[in-house]
C-alpha cells in the first residue's frame, strides 16, 4: 500500500511536483505523461530517493521521511537504463551484491543466485562479464539483482525504454507473472494497457486516474 | 535528483564518481578511443583525463581516482594506453609519471577548489599545467634519470623538448573542455558539488 | 573490448604458490639491488638469475617477451644514448637494469591471479578508511571501476560516432565536452541506484 498526502517537491527553484494526493491500493499502477511532467520524481518519492519538501510519503506503513532505509528494503526499484545498475563485473557476482547485507552462507547466496538467473534466462551467462549482454539482457539481469531480495513492492522507471520490441515483451511477461505491487513509469502504452489503475501526470499533478481505456485517452487528448 | 549522501560518511555519489572517472581515464588510452588531430599525432589522453578528474571531481577525490585506476593496472589489468598493466609499468622509467598523477590530480583539483562556484578558465588552465604538468613531471624527471641513469639535467631537458608542448596542448584543452562541462553541467564543479551534498544532508 | 583479464598464466610452480604480498616484497629487493649493481658482470649474474626463475615459473617465451616487448624501443633508444653521452659499460646497465626489472614485475604479474593481487593491494589501501572509505566500500569501487570501463569505451565510441556525424571529427571540444558531460550523467545515475541498491543504509 502506498499514500501519498499532499506531496511537494522542490528542485532548486523548480517545482517538480505540486500537491500530489493518492492512495494506491491496487497491484499493478502505471504512470504516463509527457516528458518533465513529474513522473519519474513520483517513482523516487516510493523508495526514498526523492523525499518530499512537504507533504508525506507512506509506503508499507512508514514513512518515507523516517525510514527510508528500512523502506529501500522492502521496495525494489529498476533504472531505465541498466548500465547505471549494474555495479559488479560479472552477472553472477551483481546478483550476489544485492545479498550482501543478508549474511547468508556462501552455498545459500549461490543457490539464489543461480535460481533466480534460471527463472530469467540468464543460468548460460552467471560467469560473464556483465558488458558481453545485450542490451535486454542487461534490463533482466537488473531485475534479477532487485528480485532476487524479494521486494514487496517493485517500482519501475520507463523500464523498456531502451529495449527493442521482443525484450520489450519479455518484461512485460514478467510483469504479468509477478506477485508483487508494481508501480510502472511509462511511454509504453502496450506494456500497461491490462494495468489496473492509471495515472497521467502534467506538469507536477496527477490530471487523471483512471483504469487504462479511459487514462490512455485522456493522455492522448492531453499529448496533441 | 539524487540524493547522495550516505550514512557512514562517505557520499555514494562519490564512489560512482570516482570509479567512473578511474574507467574514463582508462577508456581514453584504448586505442581508436581518440585520436588527436585525424590519425597524424598519436598521443595518449591518460593525462588529459588525469587533469579532467582533478578539475572536475577535486582534490582528494581525483587522487583516488588515480589511485584506484593504478591499484587495477597493478594487480595485472591492461589499463593504460597501449593495453598496458601488470607491475612492469611501475619499474619503467615512465613509473615516477604514473605515480605522479596522484598528487598531480590532488593538486589540480586543490587549485580549481580554490575558484570557488565558477572557477575561471585562467584558474582551469594553471590547475592543468601546475597540477598535470608540473607536479607530475616533478615527480616523473628524477625516477625516469635514476632508472636510466641519464643526468638529471639532460633528462629534462630532453623531456622538454619532446613532451612538453604536446602537454601544453593538453592542458589547455583539458581547461576549456572543464569549462564547457561545468557549462553544460554546473554539477561539475567541485565546489557547487560540494555545496548540493551539503544541502542535501540537511534537508 | 573484450574480457579485462591479467595476464596471469596459471601453474602450480613454487613461485605460482607463494602469496602476493610476499612476491612484491621480493620485487621490491629484487629491484634495489639492481639499482645498485654497477658493473656489467654484475648484470649478467642478474640476467642469469631472472632467466632461472622465468625457468622456474614455467610461464613459457611468449608470455615472457609480451611483458617485455613495452619497453623495447625504449631498451633501443636508452643504448642509443647511453652508448653516446656515457660509455659501453654503462650503456649495457641501464638498459639491462631496466629490462630485467620490467622483466621481474612482469614475472609476479604473470604468476599471480588478478583477484589475489587485488586483495592484498586492497589491503595497502587500507589507511583510507581516515576519510570514511571502510574495507567493503573500497572493494565496491574496485569493481565498480572495472565495470566502468567498458561502458566508458562505449561511451567513448558513441560520442565519437555523433562527432563524425555532425563532421566535426577534428574538435578535441566537440569530442570530449559531451564525453565528460555524459560520463558524469552516468556517475551521478550509478550513484543514485546504488542509494537504490541499499548502500547507504
Amino acid at each position: 500500500m502506498i499514500e501519498l498526502d499532499d506531496v511537494r517537491v522542490r528542485l532548486g527553484q523548480r517545482e517538480v511536483l505540486c500537491g500530489v494526493t493518492a492512495r494506491l491500493p491496487e497491484r499493478r499502477i502505471g504512470v504516463i505523461g509527457a516528458n518533465g511532467s513529474g513522473k519519474s520524481t513520483l517513482a523516487r518519492l516510493l523508495n526514498g530517493l526523492v523525499l518530499p519538501t512537504s507533504g508525506t510519503v507512506t509506503v508499507l506503513g512508514d514513512d518515507t521521511r523516517r525510514h527510508a532505509a528500512r523502506i529501500r528494503r522492502r521496495v525494489g526499484f529498476l533504472f531505465t537504463d541498466p548500465d547505471a545498475q549494474i555495479v559488479m563485473p560479472t552477472v553472477a557476482e551483481d546478483v550476489a551484491f544485492s545479498l550482501r547485507r543478508h549474511k547468508l552462507p556462501r552455498e545459500e547466496v549461490q543457490r539464489r543466485v543461480t535460481d533466480v538467473l534460471d527463472r530469467y534466462g540468464l543460468a548460460g551467462h552467471a560467469d560473464h562479464p556483465a558488458h558481453q549482454l545485450s542490451g535486454g539482457q542487461k534490463q533482466l539481469l537488473a531485475l534479477c539483482s532487485v528480485l532476487v531480495l524479494e521486494p514487496e513492492i517493485l517500482v519501475m522507471d520507463e523500464p523498456t525504454t531502451l529495449l527493442d520490441l521482443r525484450h520489450s515483451r519479455l518484461v512485460a511477461d514478467v510483469l504479468r507473472e509477478l506477485p508483487q505491487q508494481v508501480v510502472v513509469i511509462s511511454h509504453d502504452l502496450a506494456l500497461l494497457a491490462d494495468f489496473d489503475r492509471l495515472l497521467v501526470m502534467d506538469e507536477g499533478r496527477i490530471v487523471a486516474d483512471a483504469p487504462p481505456p479511459a487514462a490512455i485517452g485522456h493522455y492522448r487528448k492531453l499529448m496533441s | 535528483m539524487p540524493r547522495l549522501t550516505g550514512g557512514k560518511g562517505f557520499p555514494t555519489g562519490d564512489i560512482a564518481r570516482i570509479s567512473v572517472f578511474a574507467a574514463l581515464i582508462a577508456a581514453l588510452g584504448l586505442p581508436g578511443t581518440l585520436n588527436l588531430f585525424g590519425n597524424t599525432v598519436p598521443i595518449t589522453l591518460q593525462t588529459f583525463g588525469v587533469m579532467l578528474a582533478g578539475t572536475i571531481l577535486g582534490s582528494w577525490r581525483a587522487a583516488l581516482a588515480v589511485a584506484v585506476l593504478l591499484v587495477l593496472v597493478a594487480a595485472g589489468l591492461p589499463l593504460l594506453a597501449g593495453g598496458r598493466g601488470g607491475l612492469g609499468v611501475f619499474a619503467g622509467a615512465s613509473a615516477g609519471y604514473l605515480i605522479g598523477w596522484l598528487p598531480g590530480a590532488a593538486v589540480t583539483g586543490w587549485i580549481v577548489e580554490r575558484g570557488g562556484h565558477h572557477p575561471g578558465i585562467v584558474r582551469l588552465a594553471v590547475a592543468c599545467v601546475v597540477g598535470g604538468i608540473g607536479v607530475i613531471y616533478l615527480v616523473g624527471l628524477p625516477v625516469q634519470a635514476a632508472v636510466t641513469g641519464v643526468p638529471l639535467g639532460r633528462t629534462v631537458l630532453l623531456s622538454a623538448t619532446l613532451f612538453l608542448p604536446g602537454d601544453l596542448i593538453k592542458a589547455v584543452l583539458a581547461a576549456i573542455v572543464t569549462k564547457g562541462t561545468q557549462r553544460a553541467y554546473p554539477d561539475a564543479v567541485p565546489a557547487v558539488h560540494r555545496e548540493r551534498l551539503r544541502a542535501s544532508k540537511e534537508g | 573490448m573484450n574480457g579485462l583479464t591479467g595476464a596471469y598464466v596459471p601453474g602450480g610452480s613454487p613461485l605460482h604458490r607463494l602469496p602476493a604480498g610476499a612476491k612484491l616484497a621480493g620485487l621490491a629487493a629484487c629491484c634495489t639491488v639492481l639499482v645498485l649493481l654497477r658493473a656489467p658482470v654484475s648484470m649478467a649474474v642478474a640476467a642469469l638469475v631472472v632467466g632461472v626463475l622465468f625457468a622456474v615459473s614455467g610461464v613459457g617465451v611468449a608470455a615472457a617477451w609480451a611483458q617485455v616487448r613495452p619497453v623495447r624501443w625504449f631498451a633501443v633508444a636508452l643504448f642509443a644514448m647511453q652508448v653516446v653521452f656515457a660509455d659501453l659499460p654503462s650503456a649495457i646497465t641501464s638498459v639491462s637494469r631496466v629490462v630485467l626489472a620490467v622483466a621481474l614485475a612482469g614475472l609476479v604479474t604473470l604468476t599471480t591471479r588478478t583477484e589475489a593481487m587485488m586483495a592484498f593491494l586492497e589491503r595497502c589501501l587500507s589507511p583510507a578508511r581516515w576519510v570514511g572509505l571502510d574495507p567493503f566500500r573500497l572493494s565496491l569501487l574496485l569493481s565498480l571501476t572495472i565495470r566502468s570501463v567498458p561502458v566508458m569505451a562505449d561511451l567513448a565510441t558513441r560520442v565519437r560516432e555523433a562527432q563524425r556525424a555532425r563532421g566535426v571529427e577534428w574538435s578535441v571540444r566537440a569530442f570530449a565536452v559531451p564525453l565528460v558531460v555524459s560520463a558524469l550523467r552516468h556517475a551521478d545515475a550509478l550513484g543514485e541506484a546504488l542509494s537504490a541498491r541499499g548502500l547507504d543504509d
